[in-house]
């Protein structure tokens, strides 16, 4: 067995941080910045250790400016830096949503193509640690909105590892969204010198009945579903769709002119998100290759709550996407 | 006006009233062009406060970096963007310094580091901490020039921006241009603490507050601030006490301020002051001023005929700039 292909076993937490500490080491242009990403480790421990490996220089500690930093990385980028810029969470992002949402996104087009945004902000997104509604709420569906911006989620252990290289080689802005409950999930990591794509979708679980259509945190919420449905005869397609713009349309039609069947699984609200896009895309150009209507599976529209039993409540989860796909096949439990 | 500075040379002195003559021909012909229709959108002309543009370029090199407002033309053309894709560019034409996707408001130029053109007030103050930081992460000399207006010091990024820039001590020169009214908002209408210099240096940057309608005192200020910024002093802030002598924009009916408050300001402003003086100091005869004018109405005049002249980019093209065009390999 050569060395490149020895799997190995390590949390997302610690996919993302070797993704950075590679950066690190092999571009002097990458340096990564945000709230308490040095001296405390980073919010979520991600960067924990890396000042010093790296210095202040290179691991930045940031005052509480969302703006300010992140048009600060915007900076920096167009002056041939290449920054990591992390913000703390997606809710938090909204403070800088000027700097992402009207210049890093329009530089390119306003200058006519002269001037890029080489920069990466990673943020995390999404609930299920009773973090109640200021710090859990899942907002990507807004900068995906967004021409002129790049959206990704790794959900995988891979991805985790995978995505940040082709993210710091984009010559546009990127944004990564990392679901915090991930961060201590243990995964293999299969291959550490490839690099993931930033524009493609992923069949996650090869299925013929059904086309399960998720990304982030309920990728897993899937898996689990797709298994209890296997129990029962239905066999289900798994697509974690890894980047929300640009949305790979054809691996989704794919699957579902296979399957003939979608479920929309996604932890942003049901109303005006990705949900409804990715289901358009399906009603615009596989309408007739549907034997049931699109079913969507969403967080429940409130901010989310604090007690477990209500934070669970308002998530998507296995039982109902499993009665959302048996709900198209006639047998609803 | 503090007067003339001694020793002051013919040449530079027709220099710097060259300058800002070619300023206030060019928003003179912008506004017959908007009149006309050729010239759409909004539109914020420099009228008043041209002494601030011809100033601060005077200190600047070509490794420096200008980020500027929604009212940049005094500043492009000071900072030597040609006329003719300035002009091309208010006109939306392909031969525009954006290639006419940004308008007035939105002036580019990659040769001379002028990072637009930032419409969103206080939005371009981050974006020049992050080109400061680039700077003196590459151990590069340039200095970052930031031009803004008072209006954007009551703004959330305006605050963020200063703190970080002083807590790292970046070279950025923050340029506030202040004419008093945000759009129609007087200063003391909007902010508790008018002596907006103040505010700054309490961020512990060196601050001081100059007479804008004085290019020299100007020049002078600014270049003082950009030796401490290039030396490694940090960022410094000028406050530039100036008064736009025309509407906020083209729509703006001005029912905020006094006819008389505004011609009064055109009394001081900063080309009569400066030709008066020239004259008096024998620099400067009425034959060098007409030739002055001439010279900038002929440069002006070329720039509409070739913004005129100019194509349209083809609607086939309308998707073109979203993402960079060259990618990696």
């Amino acid at each position: 067995m050569n060395a490149e292909a020895v799997v190995t076993r390590i949390t997302y937490r610690e996919a993302v941080k070797q993704a950075i500490r590679e950066a690190l080491r092999s571009d002097p242009r990458v340096f990564l910045m945000g709230e308490d990403v040095g001296h405390y480790g980073g919010c979520f421990a991600v960067s924990k250790g890396l000042l010093a490996e790296f210095g202040e220089e290179r691991i930045r500690d940031t005052p509480l400016s969302e703006s300010a930093f992140v048009g600060a990385g915007i900076g920096a980028a167009m002056g041939g830096m290449r920054p990591i810029v992390e913000i703390m969470t997606v809710n938090f992002s909204l403070l800088a949503a000027d700097q992402i949402v009207n210049t890093a996104a329009t530089v390119c087009h306003m200058s006519g193509g002269q001037f890029g945004v080489p920069v990466v902000i990673r943020m995390a997104t999404g609930a299920g640690r009773q973090l109640a509604a200021q710090h859990s709420h899942s907002l990507e569906s807004w900068y995906a909105h967004v021409p002129g911006l790049r959206v990704v989620v790794p959900a995988t252990i891979d991805d985790a590892r995978g995505m940040l290289k082709p993210a710091l080689a984009s010559p546009d802005p990127v944004l990564i969204f990392e679901p915090a409950s991930l961060y201590n999930m243990e995964g293999d990591l299969t291959d550490a010198s490839v690099n993931a794509d930033l524009s493609t979708a992923r069949v996650h679980r090869r299925g013929t009945d059904v086309t399960l259509i998720t990304y982030g945190a309920s990728l897993w919420r899937c898996a689990t579903a797709a298994e209890q449905l296997a129990a029962a005869g239905i066999e289900a397609e798994i697509i974690d769709l890894r980047s929300l713009r640009p949305l790979d349309d054809e691996t989704i039609l794919q699957s579902v002119r296979r399957t003939r069947r979608a479920v929309i699984v996604d932890e942003g609200w049901r109303s005006v998100g990705m949900s409804a896009e990715v289901a358009m895309r399906i009603v615009e150009r596989g309408f007739y290759d549907l034997d049931a209507p699109i079913a969507r599976v969403c967080t429940e529209e409130v901010p989310l709550p604090y007690p477990k039993h209500l934070e669970d409540a308002a998530l998507p989860n296995a039982a109902r996407i499993v009665a959302a796909v048996q709900g198209m096949f006639g047998h609803a439990n | 006006m503090t007067g003339l500075p001694a020793g002051l040379d013919r040449g530079r002195a027709l220099h710097l009233l060259g300058e800002m003559l070619r300023i206030r021909q060019f928003e003179a012909r912008c506004a017959e062009s908007y009149s006309a229709g050729s010239i759409r959108g909004f539109m914020h002309l420099y009228d008043g406060e041209e002494a601030i543009a011809v100033g601060i370029m005077q200190v600047l090199g070509p490794q420096d970096a200008v980020v500027s407002t929604y009212r940049e033309h005094g500043h492009a053309i000071a900072r030597g963007i040609r006329m003719g894709p300035l002009m091309a560019e208010l006109y939306g034409k392909r031969t525009g310094c954006s290639g006419g996707r940004g308008g007035s408001m939105h002036i580019f130029d990659a040769r001379t580091r002028f990072y637009g053109g930032n419409a969103i007030v206080g939005g371009g103050i981050p974006l020049a901490v992050g080109l400061a930081l680039a700077e003196k992460m590459q151990r590069r000399p340039g200095v970052v020039a930031c031009f803004f207006g008072e209006g954007a010091t009551a703004e959330g990024e305006f605050h963020e921006s200063l703190n970080l820039a002083a807590l790292w001590r970046l070279p950025v020169l923050f340029l506030c241009e202040n004419n008093l009214y945000a759009m129609g908002t007087a200063l003391a209408r909007s902010e508790a603490q008018i002596d907006i210099h103040l505010k700054a240096a309490t961020y512990g940057l060196r601050s001081v507050a100059v007479d804008g309608m004085d290019v020299f005192a100007v020049e002078q200020a600014a270049a003082a601030a950009a030796e401490h910024a290039r030396s490694g002093g940090g960022p410094a802030f000028l406050e530039l006490r100036t008064y736009r002598f025309r509407a906020h924009s083209m729509f703006d009916a001005q029912l905020y301020r006094d006819k008389a408050e505004i011609e009064e300001w055109q009394k001081k402003g900063p080309l009569i002051t400066l030709t008066t003086q020239l004259k008096a100091a024998g620099l400067m005869t009425e034959d060098d001023y007409q030739r002055l004018v001439r010279e900038a109405d002929a440069e002006v005049a070329e720039a509409v005929a070739f913004a005129e002249a100019s194509e349209w980019e083809p609607v086939e093209d309308l998707l073109r700039h979203v993402y960079a065009e060259a990618r990696p390999s």
